[in-house]
């Protein structure tokens, strides 16, 4: 833990890539192999099961510090974490006592079928022999995301490096499921072991947004446009008679999706298909949100089933007959992949899969036109890939590239503020913004994003002297500021005052030219609501 | 005996503000940061040591009068005298006493000693009006002691690898406390010159200081290596940081304490080392004054009153005033230093 901490401490002290790199990679050569894994795992996200409620930590530690609860709450949302807050709050040691990284991550995995007693012992324990520098990491370890300035970016060239491997192959090997209680870093890299292994995804292929003219593209029938749905990106891999789903988020959803369970007896076994997942109810796609009630629930209902039944709008093919196909030219796993999902239309008549069409372009005038109606299939824009690209690593430019429409746009006012979260610590920063309904304000949305530092600053200013009341952590100001809301949708909703709910809000930019009364009202929002749908 | 107005913390009986923000006739100043001393006022009154720092900011031509820790002054009944608040070289408590009844107007204060300024005096009042910059459980400052190891050892890892150590602090005050810190053998010390003109006030005032160089337009930069340079936060990013290059970036103040504040500031290191108190330095101060009314001011102030009124049983209260809210690090500094010593 001293030598992890270490290494928090000086990813933590740079703004350099290139110095964490080092950082980690001098980490990963000297540590204990068991460490090493687990440190790896923790820096890509990859954590055990929670096993200590945050309310439970608030508690001991109010009682180990002397901290009423109240102004524990009131550092908390100051601090904007609770793992540095509680960390800050306890009386601080110095003790060269040392505990192995591994051997906390398996305690605190141990923790699950322990009694409630035994669980607030082991936690005061630690917090009493630990250093109080290492008290941060270890909270840090207990509360959940370990995002720490380091990105699955970084981890790989580290790898890469102490490994002598290409960033490509260590990406592929650390997809996927894997148990750092079990398996060392070594095996994990290990060629053979990795081909064995049947459900292995692939590391997914990303675009970036289009910066150019698309002109500037080139001849358009170099180019495959395909729609740009908002779904859930996926991976369905068949493997030994096994059919694995796969998130972009590398979770392993199989068990959710239990329509695409028959494929794995239609599909040839070493098949990896890359697609959408959405639900699509009679030729038409249903919003993302029904699609995301669904996926949150733990127990499928027939009720469910029907009402959200999920496709995969597949668009390219990585593996065929057991073959990595990736270096191919596009059209021609485009084309294997048309002849697969003939295959299986075959032997089924309710087919999950079907392909991603492709828009034929006269020319780019013809493409843009195509952007600008994708609302009206209930997509997101475009994709633009080039015929004969590869399937890469990671977000790559180049060859494959998004071109959304246009965001939908609102003026709101700002009404309530609340101190935003790590780097947004201490800071108003997160807002909730109101329509005018007739001359009451009804709050629409919360906006989080989109501010320059600067802006962020001034804003927090003015909101600190222009505070009406506060609730809890909550000011609420004088209506007066005026922000443009852009997002990507609108849907209907009961939860929400205005009726309405909107997909990916964020502030667009700070309309100091209008007063609150040029705002936008709730009719606004109710026609957007017709228009697009 | 005391209210607070719009223009200010108001003595009637004497006719004089404590901090004013806007013109007012007479203004007793506690300190010459320039959210406490403002443009505009008739008279001044302010410590010693801190005029020259208000002519220089406010103009040579202000009516200003310089008074000793602890000398008393009568007005209209009541007795006004200042007592060190260990704030800034400078820094003054405000006593008032009219008829048996005393207050205590603290302005900005700290009880850990830094190397350059007259450290707090606790002064025994009925109403206490105190900061609550760092009025949270969750600041807790270290020594003096351990915060100077790190910054030398910071500069020595630094200057070992050929790179320059920028400092980040307010000109005035922590600029020469932090000075005073470093240790010279380890390289040359720089100033910026906002950070230097400050300097030069001290020595005339006090006493000499470390030697310093002055980056000027005119200094060889290339000589620079390893070499340990004292900016101001209105240096950061501007095209004078940038010719220091190559250079580690490290801010000294409280807020460092917070790892979000450090990282969004874009810093290589945070430093924390404040001139203000952390939560146990204010209720230490708090208890010694024997005040059984306090006003709290600027900072976490609703926060901070309610602590004083459910942990200790006073009669505690939150004040608006103008003073820098300080609620947020860095950027306030900026604005203050903008303000004042916008030429470079």
């Amino acid at each position: 833990m001293k030598a992890f901490n270490k290494l928090f401490q000086a990813i933590d002290q740079t703004t350099s890539t290139n110095e964490k790199t080092e950082a980690l990679a001098k980490y990963l050569r000297e540590s204990e192999a068991a460490d090493a894994i687990w440190t790896v795992a923790l820096l890509m996200g990859k954590r055990p099961k929670r096993t200590v409620r945050s309310g439970e930590l608030r508690t001991w530690c109010s009682e180990e510090s002397n901290t009423p609860v109240w102004l524990l709450e009131e550092s908390y949302h100051v601090v904007g974490d609770l793992a540095e807050t509680i960390a800050l709050l306890l009386p601080g040691r110095t003790t060269n006592k040392d505990v192995a990284l591994h051997d906390i991550m398996q305690d605190l995995i141990s923790l699950n079928d322990k009694t409630d007693e035994e669980r607030k012992n082991y936690i005061l324990h630690m917090w009493r022999m630990l250093p109080h520098e290492q008290l941060f990491v270890f909270n840090k370890l207990i509360t959940g995301s370990f995002r720490v300035g380091v990105s699955s970016k970084i981890v790989v060239k580290a790898l890469a490096k102490v490994f002598g491997k290409t960033d490509n192959v260590i990406a592929h090997s650390l997809s996927g499921n894997w148990d750092p209680a079990t398996v060392t870093l070594h095996e994990l890299l290990d060629e053979q072991r990795f081909s064995e292994d049947s459900s292995k995804p692939y590391p997914f292929y990303l675009a970036y947004a289009l910066d150019t003219e698309a002109e500037a593209l080139g001849d358009v029938q170099d180019w495959i446009i395909e729609r740009k749905y908002d779904g859930i990106r996926g991976q369905l891999i068949v493997r030994k008679g096994n059919l694995f789903v796969w998130s972009r988020g590398e979770d392993l959803l199989t068990e959710k999706f239990v329509e695409f369970h028959g494929l794995a007896k239609q599909l040839p076994d070493g098949t990896v298909i890359d697609g959408e997942i959405l639900p699509i109810l009679d030729g038409n796609i249903l919003p993302f949100h029904v699609m995301q009630t669904r996926i949150g629930r733990k127990n499928l209902s027939a009720k469910a089933l029907k009402e959200a039944p999920l496709s995969m709008v597949c668009y390219d093919l990585l593996e065929y007959h057991g073959t990595d196909i990736r270096h191919e030219p596009l059209h021609e796993r485009r084309n294997k992949l048309i002849a697969l999902l003939e295959e299986v239309k075959k032997q089924t008549i309710a087919s999950p899969l079907q392909l991603s069409p492709e828009f034929p372009a006269a020319n780019w005038e013809a493409v843009a036109r195509e952007r600008m109606a994708a609302r009206d299939y209930g997509c997101e824009g475009l994709m633009l890939k080039r015929k004969d690209s590869f399937y890469k690593t990671g977000r790559k430019k180049g060859d494959w590239w998004k071109w959304k429409v246009d965001p939908l746009s609102v003026d709101g006012v700002l009404i309530y503020a609340q101190r935003g979260h790590g780097r947004r610590a201490n800071l108003y920063t997160d807002f909730t913004f109101a329509v005018w309904d007739g001359d009451v304000l009804v709050p629409f949305t919360k906006a989080y994003s989109g501010l320059t530092d600067k802006e962020l600053l001034e804003v927090d200013t003015w909101i600190k002297r222009h505070t009406l009341d506060k609730f809890g952590p909550v000011r609420s100001v004088t209506p007066q500021l005026v922000f443009e809301i852009a997002f990507e949708g609108i849907q209907r909703s009961s939860r929400h005052k205005s009726g309405v709910a909107l997909r990916f809000p964020r502030i667009s930019r700070w309309r100091q030219d209008k007063d609150a009364g040029e705002a936008n009202t709730k009719e606004d929002l109710m026609q957007l609501l017709e228009v697009t749908r | 005996m005391i209210s607070f107005d719009d223009n200010g913390i108001f003595c009637r009986q004497a006719n004089v503000y404590i901090d004013p923000w806007r013109p007012v006739e007479n203004a007793i100043v506690t300190h010459a940061h320039s959210d406490h001393a403002r443009w505009g006022m008739k008279r001044y009154l302010a410590h010693h040591h801190a005029v020259p720092v208000m002519r220089y900011r406010l103009g040579s031509d202000i009516a200003i009068q310089g008074l000793a820790y602890q000398e008393t002054l009568q007005i209209n009944g009541v007795t006004i005298s200042l007592h060190p608040a260990g704030h800034i070289w400078g820094s003054a408590q405000v006593r008032l006493e009219y008829k048996g009844e005393v207050w205590v107007i603290s302005g900005d204060y700290k009880l850990l000693r830094d190397d350059v300024t007259e450290p707090f005096e606790p002064v025994r009042c009925h109403s206490f009006v105190t900061e609550s910059t760092f009025g949270l459980p969750v600041y807790k400052f270290p020594e003096k002691e351990s915060v100077q190891q790190e910054i030398n050892g910071w500069w020595q890892q630094n200057a070992a690898v050929g790179e320059n150590s920028v400092l980040i602090v307010y000109a005035l005050g922590k600029a020469q406390s932090v000075l005073q810190l470093l240790d010279p053998n380890i390289g040359k010390i720089y100033t910026h010159g906002a950070v230097d003109n400050i300097n030069r006030l001290f020595e005339q005032t006090l006493y000499p200081l470390h030697p310093t160089e002055r980056v000027e337009a005119t200094t060889d930069r290339k000589q620079m290596n390893g070499a340990m340079i004292i900016a101001p936060p209105s240096a950061m990013g501007t095209p004078w940081m940038r010719k220091l290059q190559p250079y580690k970036l490290s801010i000294c103040s409280g807020w460092m304490q917070l790892r979000g504040a450090r990282r969004r500031r874009g810093a290589d290191r945070g430093f924390v080392l404040s001139d203000h108190c952390d939560f146990q330095q204010l209720n230490t101060a708090v208890k010694a004054t024997g005040a059984a009314n306090v006003y709290v001011t600027h900072g976490y102030k609703s926060i901070y009153a309610k602590w004083l009124r459910e942990q200790y049983g006073l009669n505690a209260s939150e004040v608006d005033t103008l003073y820098t809210d300080a609620g947020e690090p860095g950027e306030e500094i900026i604005a203050k230093e903008a303000g004042n010593e916008g030429v470079q």
